[in-house]
């Protein structure tokens, strides 16, 4: 029977904005081991900078806590949890909705949790007020194989 | 990020060179709002071509400052827009507002 490749990483630091960068490199580094194309690792870094934002502006209002990431690989899927321990969520389908923002005078765009339903392949979230907040995501790496078909399939149709 | 003042046009263009995120923006923002009231330009052109990584900090900073641009009576355009800055942009419907510059001559 062949293994199933499995990897687990935990990464945790202070809410700093210029903790963001360092956060979503970290996960694409991570992520690389799946051997994702350059689109859906910017995806990924993509949806990792939205969440981590979201954890220090709104979930901390700029105060120190701690965010949290949790990534899994699991054969050919990265599952993300990013977690705080701020403010929580109180109307969780206002927050979905594009352009909603609780915090227009910071000039947000209230794209965040668009961003991320809609570079990943599934996104939930958890909160509870007072306590905090966390954001489930999961995104399927296309095999090699399969990218290879349809490279090879866009060549001959030229 | 970069900025030059074409006199003749009035036209200021800023070459953003860092990745556009919480972090970065508010360095761009004060650069671009001093910049605009101090050259006073017709039109104020963004230029992303050596954007590497942008996130939704990217509309809002964009949104804020054709607002400022409004406000002295300059137009904002954006140019260069690499595949995923336009993929954000274009979710956000912000390109509907602000025109995109073909060909944009930098020197």
């Amino acid at each position: 029977m062949k293994d199933i490749f499995e990897n687990e990483m935990k990464l945790e630091f202070i809410s700093r904005s210029s903790n963001e960068a360092f956060a979503r490199v970290t996960v694409a580094a991570f992520a690389a081991q799946l051997d994702p194309t350059i689109e859906e690792l910017s995806d990924i870094k993509t949806a990792v900078s939205e969440a981590v934002t979201n954890c220090i502006i709104h979930g901390y209002e700029n105060k120190q806590g701690i965010v949290k990431i949790v990534g899994h690989l699991k054969e050919n899927e990265i599952i993300l949890e990013i977690s705080d321990t701020g403010k929580g969520i109180e109307n969780i389908n206002m927050a979905k909705e594009p352009l909603y923002t609780t915090k227009p005078n910071l000039e947000r765009s209230g794209m965040g949790f668009t961003i991320m339903e809609s570079f990943m392949d599934t996104m939930e979230i958890e909160s509870i007020v007072g306590l905090g907040t966390k954001i489930t995501m999961s995104k399927k790496i296309k095999p090699k194989i399969e990218k290879e078909d349809e490279d090879f399939q866009m060549i001959t149709k030229d | 990020m970069e900025s030059k003042f074409y006199e003749e046009d009035k036209l200021l263009v800023f070459k953003i060179t860092d990745e556009i995120d919480d972090c970065s923006v508010q360095k761009i923002r004060r650069k671009a709002d001093y910049e605009m009231e101090r050259y006073m330009p017709k039109k104020v052109v963004f230029d992303f071509g050596c954007v590497t990584f942008m996130d939704s900090a990217g509309i809002g900073m964009l949104i804020g400052r054709y607002k400022f641009a409004n406000m002295i009576g300059a137009k904002l355009e954006v140019s260069n827009l690499t595949q995923s800055v336009k993929r954000i942009f274009e979710m956000s419907g912000i390109l509907k507002l602000i025109p995109v510059t073909q060909d944009l001559q930098v020197s």
